[in-house]
């Protein structure tokens, strides 16, 4: 995996990450130090869709999106692009952000990362475990006639 | 001629606070949460979200709390809220191949790849009042089975290796925003899809409903219908690249319909489509059958007059706020107008009763 890809990974999963998730393995850490580059700030983003599913894309609707930038005191930039009007949450998730991109980034992933997208992959297969169970196992029955 | 119109401040006052008192109702009962909202009414919380064109399940639940489950009201705080956010961009369009369904039916063909999986749906329920519900809250664990991990593929691909269906041309073009240029009619369908989807569910459902009664009949079949969630992805300048920024629920639908051809197009299937946020498939239904009756000049059909087919009609009449609010100003203060409707009433009375005597002498 190249770096940019690892971090595309690892920030799009603090995005989709539930906020109650990600504090609850964050905030037994101790902050480290740092300034704003950019307040977490909330707007929205104009998701769109294509047009039978392949075609051209329309504007459907806009999400809500909290983002953030900051820098930590050793000098790691982080940004946050996370789902949802959940400052604390950008804050977390652009800290992790930049401690992914020091010295304690194999820490950060095997104490933070790697179990928010144990959690997450659960309650996906939970789901798609439920949805598994109501397809319909069509039978024929033989007919009299030959 | 100007009336004084003050000393309201009081009453309207006061009024708020019986209707804060309202919307608590018997303080015997416990209040609810925005999160029971959330959890337990969530297909009324999607409704909120797609009608208010806001994506924001906790603020959908707030609204609907705040707006004593008044939908329409709710989405109208929904829509007054998004006004104030500013935007950071538009996203990448959503993959809905790549979508993790939780419901996927086809009536076109029953063994369709990756199945009919029926999901959490209220067909084939006896739609009988059922009163456990209302004496405890507990249900047992549903079902599960070995979960399909790779995507399912979408039923009109099928069609399109055959060339039967009229295939959907892919652009990146950039596409019209009906929340930042004022409508310009005949408009794109980018434009009316964008209208649709936020459209009012049951202004979108009775237009559908038109056409399946015939007023430019269509002959819709559900090649597909799916519901589950989609990853969104934004392209961040700061970072020079993608990533997700969310998960959102959607339902998306896709009809086939019959198509004769026409002087410009050979005989093939055509197709119609819905795509709402939430589970919200009665409108994704309805979206795509009024997608598919709005579509005949570029298919080359005929204006058979139908509604469902005038785009400025639908377009112009689809979206709750715009309707309500002019529908509701009716109510508020017209004392001044009445007053000149009243003179100019008593004065052509008076003009006929004096036209009737000179008659008479």
């Amino acid at each position: 995996m190249t770096e940019m890809t690892a971090r595309k990974d690892w920030m799009s999963l603090l995005a989709n990450a539930p906020p109650k998730a990600l504090a609850a393995l964050w905030d037994t850490r101790e902050t480290p130090d740092f300034t704003w580059l950019r307040a977490p700030e909330i707007g929205a983003a104009m998701v769109r869709g294509r047009m039978g599913g392949t075609g051209a894309p329309f504007n459907m609707g806009e999400m809500t999106v909290t983002r953030c930038s900051l820098q930590l005191d050793g000098g790691a930039v982080g940004h946050a692009y996370v789902q949802g009007r959940d400052k604390a949450h950008a804050e977390r998730a652009a800290l992790v952000d930049a401690l992914m991109q020091t010295d304690a980034a194999d820490r950060v992933r095997a104490e933070v990362l790697d179990p928010l997208r144990a959690d997450m992959t659960e309650r996906a297969e939970a789901r798609a475990a439920r949805a598994a169970a109501t397809k319909v196992e069509f039978f024929t029955l033989v007919r009299g006639e030959d | 001629m100007y009336v004084a119109v003050k000393g309201g401040e009081r009453a309207i006052e006061n009024a708020h606070s019986w209707l804060a008192e309202e919307r608590r109702g018997d303080t015997a009962i416990p209040e609810l949460t925005v999160e029971q909202i959330r959890e337990q009414m969530k297909l009324a919380v999607n409704r909120v979200m797609a009608e208010g064109s806001l994506y924001d399940p906790d603020l959908a639940a707030l609204a609907i709390k705040q707006a004593r489950g008044d939908l329409i009201e709710a989405v109208f705080l929904i829509r007054a809220y998004r006004t104030t956010l500013p935007r950071f961009g538009a996203t990448r369009a959503i993959d809905t191949g790549d979508m993790a369904c939780i419901r996927r039916i086809s009536a076109t063909f029953k063994d369709a790849p990756g199945g009919q999986v029926l999901g959490p749906t209220f067909d084939y329920t006896h739609r009988l009042l059922d009163f456990k519900l209302a004496a405890d809250g507990d249900v047992p664990e549903a079902p599960r089975a070995t979960p399909r991990q790779e995507p399912t593929p979408h039923i009109t691909g099928f069609l399109n290796r055959e060339g039967l269906i009229q295939t959907e041309d892919a652009s990146d073009e950039t596409p019209p925003d009906l929340t930042r240029e004022p409508m310009e009619l005949p408009g794109s369908r980018a434009l009316r899809l964008q209208a649709l989807t936020r459209g009012d569910e049951g202004f979108v459902l009775g237009m559908a409903y038109s056409t399946q009664r015939g007023y430019a009949r269509n002959h819709a079949f559900v090649g597909e219908l799916r519901i589950g969630t989609v990853a969104v992805e934004m392209d961040i300048p700061e970072l020079g690249f993608a990533i997700e920024i969310g998960e959102i629920e959607v339902t998306e639908c896709e009809t086939v319909n019959q198509f004769t051809g026409s002087k410009s197009e050979p005989a093939q299937f055509t197709r119609g489509y819905g795509l709402v946020f939430g589970q919200t498939e009665r409108k994704a239904i309805s979206m795509a059958l009024v997608d598919r009756a709005l579509r005949w000049r570029e298919l080359g059909e005929d204006d058979m007059g139908a509604p469902a087919q005038d785009e400025e009609f639908v377009l112009y009449h689809s979206d709750n706020i715009q309707a309500t609010g002019f529908l509701e100003h009716i109510k508020l203060p017209h004392y001044v107008d009445f007053q000149s409707e009243l003179e100019l009433v008593r004065r052509l009375r008076r003009d006929a009763e004096s036209a009737q005597q000179e008659a008479a002498e």
